[in-house]
């Protein structure tokens, strides 16, 4: 047989596992959405699962904390430092706190916070989910008449989904405050000149971008975070695989949607 | 009564299950034998829901586990219990909220009689006093025995045994198979029970079920598969490594491949 197979060339190679990945993908997208949906169906069902949303905010949201308030610090600092340089050169020094302002509002804030919420409480949820589904835990809830994608599921999505949004606010206003520390108490910039330009430059539409980006973010990490868990493999190195492909496509779905979100907001 | 019917299950290519037939009768315990791949373990998530099955149908009385929707089958689900083979323990909890769960979720009891209850299960198994300790503390053999306490803690109408023995000392195994007859008897319980473990399975079960290759080879009452006068079974009872059931799954040949490979001698013969 094997000297009838007619050999491919190079190009139809590429193009067949270029479509294959294309069709996986779109596979995978439509069976995350079925799933992800299916599960927030079940909001307001009964039993209520209010307890469990509490937990899952607390675990997921206050456990980013600390990450959050140092990212925080170090990206206005070093917002700072960089505008400084640069608006030095123009002799506009008193734009920095507008500078740094709108840079962490509108696009430093709800990203970097998304990516740092990603690696902290999207791994472990993709990975807590995945181990549950080796070890049985999930077959063991359907088992006792709990619905696993209400139970485990939808907490998780909804409280990323309200975390993020908060977690950016705090990442904004410790960015801000670091920078007027560095621009104002080491660079020397006017204290007086740094606020009021922040005030006058920054304005609520500014605001409400970043705000939208944070809560979109915050879903599509939920979304895709439960959904790489309970779809993982059940074996070790599955799991192991989810939780990797998880971080790479939240981030990088982050990314993209941050792109078409900042031309509707601009 | 539950009845599988043409039940059959397809992972990608590979037949698990070819279709089969299967009667379980109430109030008895039906024991499910077969060699590791012989799709026992597939047959018993059929039964309970927990997979859909490739072609056929699972009946529980006149209806259709595969076609009720969500609310029924979890309705249902609250007369069922499940020992999983490696326990399965929600490993967030310690031993007394795993063993309080389903009456966490189901029952509106006052949690001091849950902690009777609870206290209850663990003393059938020999683990009352260890409330505190979280799964993750727990030899396999003491997961096993808490995991088994949650199956019986709502006192389902049907049980599902995966591999109840599995990994237990002789002492806990026989308190474990002993456990499940007592139950079954006391509480009219219908019990499925997956096993390899022939002593264990002919000893406890009303009705035997072997399976090898994803197909039904025997069925009927312990005595007639003990004295049953096909070869595969008579191999499978007694262990031997020859018979109509190979023990090697390798298809080339053994000396084929030693001596075939490169750089091998060959004799000429």
């Amino acid at each position: 047989m094997s000297e009838l197979s007619i050999k491919q060339s190079a190009i139809a190679v590429f193009f067949g596992r270029l479509g294959r990945h294309a069709l996986r993908g779109l596979e995978q997208l439509g069976d995350g959405t079925m799933l992800g949906l299916n599960a927030l169906a079940l909001i307001f069902a009964r039993p209520w699962q209010g307890k469990h949303f509490v937990l899952q905010l607390y675990a997921l949201g206050v456990g980013s904390l600390v990450i959050i308030v140092i990212t925080g610090a170090f990206t206005g600092m070093v917002l700072a430092l960089q505008g400084y340089y640069t608006l030095a050169k123009f002799g506009s020094e008193s734009l920095l706190g507008a500078g740094v302002g709108m840079s962490i509002i509108r696009e430093l804030g709800p990203v970097l916070g998304a990516f740092m919420i990603i690696g902290r409480a999207g791994s472990s949820i993709t990975a807590e989910i995945g181990i549950m589904r080796v070890t049985e835990q999930t077959d063991a809830l359907e088992m006792m008449a709990v619905n696993p994608r209400q139970r485990i599921l939808l907490p998780r999505i909804v409280a990323v989904t309200l975390a993020v949004p908060l977690l950016v606010a705090l990442f904004d206003v410790i960015g801000i405050g670091s920078g007027y520390i560095v621009g104002v108490e080491l660079l020397g910039v006017n204290p007086g000149a740094y606020m009021a330009e922040l005030i006058a430059k920054i304005t609520m539409h500014d605001i409400y971008g970043g705000w939208v980006k944070a809560v979109v973010f915050g879903f599509m990490i939920g979304m895709i975070c439960t959904y790489m868990g309970y779809r993982s493999e059940p074996t070790t190195e599955g799991v192991a695989r989810a939780t990797t492909q998880a971080v790479v496509v939240a981030s990088v779905g982050v990314l993209i949607v941050d792109y078409i979100l900042t031309s509707f907001f601009l | 009564m539950i009845r599988g019917e043409h039940l059959s299950k397809l992972y990608g290519d590979v037949a698990a299950l070819t279709p089969t037939d299967i009667h379980i009768r109430s109030g008895k315990i039906t024991a499910i034998m077969g060699g590791s791949g012989s799709g026992k373990t597939t047959l018993l998530r059929l039964l309970a829901g927990l997979e859909k099955p490739s072609s056929g149908h699972v009946w529980y009385g006149d209806e259709d586990l595969c076609a009720i929707a969500d609310k029924r089958l979890y309705e249902l689900r609250q007369s069922m219990g499940m020992l999983f083979q490696y326990s399965a323990l929600l490993n967030s909890m310690n031993v007394y909220d795993n063993v309080a769960f389903p009456l966490h979720e189901h029952t509106e009891l006052d949690e001091t009689v849950i902690q009777t209850m609870v206290s209850m299960k663990l003393e059938q198994v020999g683990l009352r006093g260890f409330e505190d300790m979280m799964p993750s503390e727990l030899s396999g053999g003491m997961a096993k025995r808490v995991a088994f306490a949650r199956a019986m803690a709502m006192d389902p109408k049907i049980v599902f045994f995966d591999e109840p023995t599995s990994g237990l000392d002789p002492i806990s195994a026989g308190v474990i198979s002993t456990l499940i007859q007592n139950t079954a008897e006391k509480n009219r319980m219908t019990s499925i029970v997956v096993t390899h473990d022939v002593k264990a399975g002919l000893s406890i079960a009303d009705h035997v079920i072997l399976l090898w290759q994803g197909r039904i080879i025997a069925k009927g009452p312990p005595d007639s598969i003990r004295d049953s006068d096909d070869e595969r079974v008579q191999q499978f009872l007694e262990g031997r490594p020859n018979g109509p059931i190979p023990f090697s799954r390798s298809t080339t040949s053994y000396i084929d491949d030693l001596t075939h490979r490169p750089g091998t001698v060959r004799l000429e013969s």
